[in-house]
């Protein structure tokens, strides 16, 4: 598929492509309303309201007036559907605002200025300096001699440096003039999404030049969204408009996440659905036999003898109304009220700041903070994520000498200054590699100063440290690249560059150095990709070694090599890799074949060796995680020494003799077998050893296990608490996520860069570091953070919390509608089974979406332990892993206590409103009011800590519930007119009330007592120990830390062998302060806990 | 192990003070850098989730303190309820079997729906004490389901009130129209009103039954119109209760508008008359039963009762029962508690009680 673009052709049937009109909106305004309730009503959950909204229809049945179902539906319609208009209309004004933008367009061949909406494609849209392209442009003019001008993409990718656009060649030098009037197609593909691929070409029309196919690149676009900087002016034709762009595109809505919370929240409703069921068939049963037996007697009643054909429904169906109630109507919007709450307190966390970068940190998926409690897999990145991305060229080797290795620095090695001024020829041609082996743009401030926008990190690395050593990359103009070297200029035509891609792992320019007319062939790239295309002669022994020795200490190594091309095998090569250029499908796949065909035979120059540092914090981050039971696994496209150094100076693996890497690797499917086989069996043995067993895998050897050994790798991937995975690609890192959320694990990807970004959408939660290497990951992630180390405090402050407060919440509203409902059951004993309410409309409706949903939502402030607390404990979080505190057992207490209290209010009330004081309004406002007090002592119960917020809203809401029951006592036409005065009148009333309370709460307050005191959980044991500021907090503030700071890198290795043996336990009840301190420090122990037990635990509590 | 504990503590306290100086001298950083902190959160100690909060523990001495506090609280208003519940003097006399002649005891339906037969029943009752005035009296009936989903809607407010909505008879059905004409009142509790009624004579002379104000007052202000008379009432095929005199007001219709406050129990009294004359002990009091209400056919009881009030309302011992015995178990959980807490003291918030810090092995 194709689309041909005519340039400046402005006849508009030529034109069947859409105008530049951006338009995000979802809705219309005339399709507004059907569209957004067809959307609310595809949950299954409002299926469910309406069809018993509509059945509530019917007065025959209905128990209570519809207004009591469709007044909250319609109130939770019109809240959902008023948000999303909003958002929609913020949406619409930002269209507009770019739609009205004016832009300056050739029409008729004159420039005119109109509204960026009317471009169409074909235009030649003029551009200047510091406007936004309106709508993808071809390139086709610049104020710059060379052809080239300069965009910021940040929009696009969140990169922020300065990118070179060119022109395409067939256009190069043609006057400003001639622009007006250029006439040619470009054959591009259909609108895509990829902002890094254009493959097109371009044909002028006569009388512009030759009729010659130009190819194009992605080097010759302006894109939406992108600026144009430093350049004065700029034009090119409009290539994608409107909604079809690549930033339009690429805009979609993600697939929504569901958290474990709200699966299990679901299991529950279904749960009570099942429930409600049976009831209905239950009491439908015996409210028809009542009918047929009792009811024919009550003459007052006057049942028909014969009833229409439906009669046996009625009473089912009365019942199936009157226990709708049990699901609650108002928890998923409380759900989401409270869910946005959490996701601003991670928006307003002061302390998950990023001081350095100025950026807070953000949770763009609102929806998903629970989970953040509940993982139990953190895959992460290396380069960017663990580490600052900010590289430092530290060694080298040049032809088998190591600069640097004394020193540390061999930017400060005499010896390699001396070569350089010496001018050793391996020594220079190594530094002109470093220096334009590269896409690396100079820019030279007003003060002279030169300074280099690069999109890797490396090479920016590379060409300091070049400028360093006295070979200054000075300018860049056009295809010429002028080079200082100890004050000699030195001029190169760049005459091809064979770019970087993933899969080749390195990357080449060919020039022609002007002073000698040779053709040079200069690469870089990693080892692998480099050492066996040494040429014959070559001895590359010396420089594996060198590579070797640098990862092991942890640092980035580059080999850079060169070749010498003559004349005649580059024109050959070049026209094959112009051909390969312009082709419009799998252009990339040819390239690198062409590529490959040129690089060969290299001269390998010598290895560069780059310091990544690490983040801070990082080691401390990787701990408290893990004991917090969560698996780190390592995920890097680095190699694999590399990596496990990395991983050794972070705390994520341990040294000898405590830690053991298991290697798999080899190159075969035999191999790779042999080698799982073997590491499982150790992995398996190791279970019963306190031993901290990881495993190390690389991208070859993972690409067979899971393409062949899935099932050994799944075994070995529940065994291990750690593992690396090194030489990586981003759709490997994927699949990783995928094999552990198959085994329904919570899985938290975190990573920085382009290459994250799989993974990070296949993650239950994605977390982005907004880093150096752009916004991308941050962009597709669901929480981006600034450093790695605020992955703590995301974790387990916020996840906790949100995990905590959504686990009360949701529960607690199960709680009150189950409350209200076994109320109407029970009262539908004494009422002739025939399904009447004892509360009235207003009441019920009342009831669910104002009195009992306002003091809950305050949980939202409920903090059980401290933040501090938590962060010294970060074992606590078990209690969210494993789901502890939402759970069919824990709903089953919940059910529990909404039945007794149910029979408490019910049974109360109609004692003491016996006889001559069973009026029907007056005795179900005292059963309400019962429900009412329950459920305030209830919230009060259960709520940790109290702000002045929560104390309004519990204390206020009873108060309210007086004030509004009041207000409608005095209206003369409604059913309890002057009920509520004279209720509060009575002293038999709060009488009642009293002893509803006592009853309902004396025996839940006595019982968590006990469990408080006596069975006391780990929660309860630190707010205990929080309370009364035990030993707890004074040892940690004051001796301790000193001796944990010594033991900082390896805190584990210092503890007594003794310890760590699995079955361990402290002396319990003999335990003085010190034995305390003594037995904190075993924490380590958790850490070496079997795998095998760990697993098969956390089973157990998931079955709970 | 014990490194990251320390770190993030210390971490945690260094960036509590740091955000706190920050806000402080926010005003002069502010001023040297406005763009430098554009994006960073606005300090609020809502945002920061740092508002002052008290966290109140269940401590053995703060529970054992608050259930001493209910049971000291709850036996005092217990005894109160209980007194105040036994002061009140009460006769209940059962009658809808006792005042069928022995002749039609195997058939008691057949006697209430015969019209010829005459209805009256005399008995005598002993007040057992003294009896303070007002003495309510009250009908009761048992087994009436006066909450039933069929009739407990079977009425139309807008009707009683307002003579203009006369035709207005929705949800009234079957009680609707007789003879195509709308009945006012309408509906199954209107027709069903209760109609016996009571005579009583005290040595022979007649003490009177104040059968004004019986009813709630808002009820005969705004329920039940001034200007609304029955029409049309009891004269369906099927005849159920009492038949109301037409040119009274609905408003002045007090037996109906008592009727028609529906009872929420199948077991219930309501107000007939207040005695407004003070009945001595061991005094007899003659009733005459007209005994014309139906039910036989149900199995429902009647009974008559005369009883003085209390400032709790009549005699009902539950509540003073259920103070006394819950002050006596919070006396219990109390003591309990203490003797626990007494003999087997459990340190709060010991560290080693931490399943990570006692068993490796699991939570």
């Amino acid at each position: 598929m194709k689309r041909f673009v005519y340039i400046n052709d402005n006849e508009a049937s030529h034109d069947p492509y859409c105008d530049n009109r951006i338009s995000n909106r979802k809705y219309t305004i005339l399709n507004f309303l059907p569209k957004n309730l067809w959307e609310q009503f595809s949950r299954l959950m409002n299926q469910y309201f309406l069809l018993i909204a509509c059945l509530q229809l019917w007065p025959l049945i209905t128990p209570v007036n519809p207004a009591s179902t469709w007044g909250p539906l319609i109130f939770i319609f019109s809240v959902s559907a008023s948000k999303e208009a909003w958002d929609d209309y913020n949406r619409y004004l930002s269209d507009k605002q770019a739609n009205e933008k004016e832009v300056w367009v050739v029409r008729d061949g004159i420039r005119k200025r109109i509204q960026a909406q009317d471009i169409h494609v074909g235009n030649i849209v003029w551009l200047r300096e510091n406007d936004e392209v309106p709508c993808d442009l071809l390139l086709l003019g610049t104020s710059e001699p060379q052809g080239i001008c300069f965009v910021e993409t940040a929009a696009l990718d969140g990169e922020t440096d300065l990118k070179t656009r060119v022109i395409p060649t067939a256009c190069a030098g043609l006057a400003s003039e001639l622009l007006y009037k250029i006439k040619g197609v470009i054959e591009c593909p259909n609108p895509d999404k990829d902002i890094r691929r254009f493959d097109a070409n371009l044909r002028l029309f006569p009388p512009f030049i030759d009729n010659d196919l130009c190819p194009l690149t992605i080097n010759n676009t302006l894109l939406q969204s992108c600026y144009l900087r430093n350049t004065e002016w700029a034009c090119g034709v409009a290539v994608y408009t409107g909604n079809e762009t690549k930033l339009g595109m690429s805009r979609g809505i993600p697939e929504p996440k569901l958290t474990a919370v709200d699966a299990m929240i679901d299991k529950l409703i279904g749960a009570i659905f099942l429930f409600q069921i049976v009831v209905v068939i239950v009491l439908g049963f015996a409210g028809n036999i009542w009918k047929d037996t009792e009811g024919q007697q009550q003459w007052y009643v006057m049942y028909p003898v014969e009833g229409p054909w439906y009669e046996l429904l009625v009473i089912p169906l009365r019942f199936e109304l009157l226990c709708s109630i049990m699901i609650p109507i108002s928890i998923k919007i409380s759900l989401d009220l409270v869910k946005s709450v959490y996701a601003k307190f991670i928006d307003w966390d002061e302390e998950m700041y990023d001081q350095d970068a100025q950026c807070p940190s953000h949770a763009a998926n609102t929806a998903i903070s629970e989970d953040l409690g509940q993982v139990e897999y953190i895959l992460t990145d290396k380069t960017g994520t663990l580490t600052e991305n900010k590289m430092i060229f530290r060694r080298c080797c040049i032809n088998g000498t190591f600069y640097g290795n004394n020193s540390g620095d061999a930017l400060k090695d005499g010896e390699l200054l001396n070569d350089v001024v010496n001018n050793v020829p391996d020594v220079v041609r190594f530094l002109t590699v470093m220096s334009i082996c590269n896409s690396v743009v100079p820019t030279k401030s007003p003060s002279g100063e030169i300074s280099y926008k690069a999109q890797s990190q490396d090479e920016d690395a590379l060409v300091n440290a070049a400028a360093h050593l006295h070979m200054v990359f000075v300018n860049r103009n056009g295809n010429v690249l002028e080079v200082n070297f100890n004050a000699s200029a030195v001029r190169y035509e760049l005459l091809d560059a064979l770019e970087f891609t993933s899969d080749r792992k390195r990357m080449s320019v060919v020039v022609r150095d002007c002073q000698n007319g040779n053709i040079l062939l200069l690469s870089k790239g990693a080892d692998e990709a480099i050492l066996p295309f040494a040429s014959n002669g070559q001895q590359i022994r010396s420089f594996s070694d060198a590579v070797e020795q640098y990862a092991q200490s942890g640092l980035r190594t580059l080999c850079l090599a060169w070749r010498e091309l003559n004349e005649d095998e580059y024109t050959e090569w070049s026209l094959m890799f112009k051909e390969a250029n312009s082709t419009l499908v799998d252009r990339e796949w040819k390239l690198a074949e062409v590529c490959q065909r040129l690089e060969h035979d290299l001269e390998i120059l010598g290895v560069t060796a780059i310091e990544d540092h690490l983040q801070d914090g990082v080691p401390e981050t990787i701990e408290t995680l893990r004991k917090a039971g969560i698996n780190f696994w390592m995920l890097t496209g680095d190699k694999q020494s590399t990596a496990i150094q990395i991983a050794l100076s972070c705390n994520f693996i341990a040294p000898e003799p405590k830690g053991q890497l298991l290697l798999i690797n080899g190159r075969t499917e035999d191999e790779v077998l042999r080698s799982l086989e073997r590491v499982l069996l150790t992995m398996r043995i190791a279970t019963s050893e306190p031993k901290e067993v990881a495993f190390v895998v690389d991208g070859w050897a993972l690409e067979i296990a899971l393409r062949h050994y899935k099932e050994i790798f799944t075994e070995l991937a529940d065994l291990s608490r750690t593992a690396i995975c090194c030489r990586v690609t981003p759709s490997q890192k994927a699949q990783l996520v995928e094999l552990l959320k198959s085994r329904e694990y919570r899985t938290l990807a975190i990573g920085d860069g382009g290459n994250d970004v799989r993974m990070i959408q296949q993650a239950d939660i994605g977390v982005g570091i907004s880093g150096r290497e752009g916004l991308q990951a941050a962009r597709a992630a669901d929480y981006s953070i600034g450093k790695f180390r605020f992955l703590t405090r995301l974790i387990l402050v916020h996840g906790r919390y949100s995990y905590n407060r959504t686990a009360f919440l949701s529960q607690y509203s199960f709680y009150k509608s189950l409350l209200i409902c076994f109320i109407q059951i029970l009262f539908s004993f004494i009422s002739g089974i025939s399904g009447t309410s004892l509360f009235n409309s207003v009441s019920l409706m009342a009831y669910n979406i104002f009195y009992t949903s306002i003091p809950v939502l305050t949980s939202v402030l409920d903090k059980d332990l401290s933040e501090k607390t938590v962060m010294q404990h970060p074992q606590i979080l078990f209690y969210c892993q494993a789901g502890r505190l939402l759970n069919p057992s824990t709903f089953a207490g919940w059910f529990g206590r909404s039945l007794f209290h149910a029979s408490v209010v019910f049974l109360i009330t109609i004692h003491s409103y016996a006889n001559e004081k069973s009026e029907m309004e007056e005795l179900s406002m005292v059963a309400l009011s019962g429900c009412i007090w329950l459920q305030a002592f209830v919230v009060t119960l259960e709520t940790n800590s109290f702000t002045a917020l929560q104390h309004l809203a519990i204390w206020g809401n009873l108060a309210a519930f007086y004030a509004i029951n009041c207000i409608i006592s005095m209206i003369p036409s409604a059913g309890m007119y002057t009920i509520m005065f004279r209720l509060c009148g009575q002293p038999s009333y709060w009488i009642t009330m009293f002893l509803i309370v006592a009853i309902g709460m004396g025996p839940v307050f006595a019982l968590k007592y006990f469990r408080f005191t006596y069975r006391s959980s780990a929660i309860n044991i630190l707010q205990q120990a929080e309370h009364s500021r035990a030993p707890i907090f004074r040892d940690f503030e004051s001796p301790v830390e000193s001796s944990e700071k010594d033991g900082i890198s390896l805190p584990s290795t210092a503890q007594p062998k003794s310890s760590r043996s699995p079955v361990y336990e402290p002396l319990l009840s003999e335990s003085t302060p010190n034995a305390a301190r003594k037995s904190r420090g075993q924490t380590t122990i958790e850490f070496f806990q079997p795998p095998q037990n760990r697993l098969s635990y956390s089973r157990n509590c998931k079955n709970n | 192990m014990n490194s990251g504990d320390g770190g993030g503590a210390v971490a945690a306290a260094a960036a509590v003070t740091a955000a706190a100086s920050t806000s402080a001298a926010n005003g002069s950083a502010d001023a040297a850098a406005p763009r430098r902190n554009s994006k960073r959160p606005k300090y609020s100690r809502f945002t920061q989730q740092e508002l002052p909060a008290c966290k109140p523990i269940l401590t053995p001495q703060w529970v054992i303190s608050a259930f001493a506090v209910v049971s000291i609280i709850f036996v005092p208003i217990g005894v109160a309820s209980l007194l105040a519940s036994r002061d009140v003097v009460e006769i209940v006399y059962r009658y809808d079997s006792d005042c069928v002649p022995a002749s039609w005891a195997s058939d008691k339906l057949a006697y209430i729906q015969n019209p010829n037969i005459s209805k009256t029943c005399t008995r005598t009752l002993t007040v057992p004490k003294r009896m303070k005035s007002p003495i309510y009296v009250y009908y009761q009936l048992d087994n009436f389901y006066q909450n039933h989903r069929r009739y407990v809607k079977s009425r139309n407010d807008w009707q009683l009130r307002d003579a203009s909505k006369a035709n207005d008879t929705s949800g009234c059905d079957p009680e609707d129209a007789a003879g195509g004409n709308p009945i006012v009142p309408c509906g199954l509790i209107a027709w069903s009103l209760f109609n016996d009624t009571y005579r009583f004579t005290v040595s022979n002379s007649n003490l009177p039954v104040n059968k004004k104000g019986i009813s709630w007052k808002s009820d005969r202000d705004h329920k039940f119109g001034k200007d609304v008379y029955p029409r049309n009432f009891q004269n369906g095929t099927v005849i159920g209760g009492a038949k109301l005199n037409s040119s009274i007001p609905l408003s002045e219709q007090e037996d109906l508008i008592v009727w028609m406050r529906t009872a929420a129990l199948p077991t219930f009294r309501k107000l007939y008359g207040k005695i407004e004359v003070d009945l001595q002990a061991n005094q007899t009091i003659t009733v005459t039963i007209e005994n014309y209400y139906n039910t036989y056919e149900f199995g429902g009881k009647k009974k008559l009762v005369l009883s003085t009030a209390s400032w709790l309302g009549g005699k009902n011992d539950f509540l003073g029962l259920a103070y006394l015995i819950v002050g006596g178990l919070c006396f219990f959980l109390a003591a309990a508690f203490t003797i626990i807490y007494l003999v087997k003291p459990r340190k709060l918030g010991d560290p080693t009680y931490l399943s990570w810090n006692r068993n490796p092995g699991g939570h």
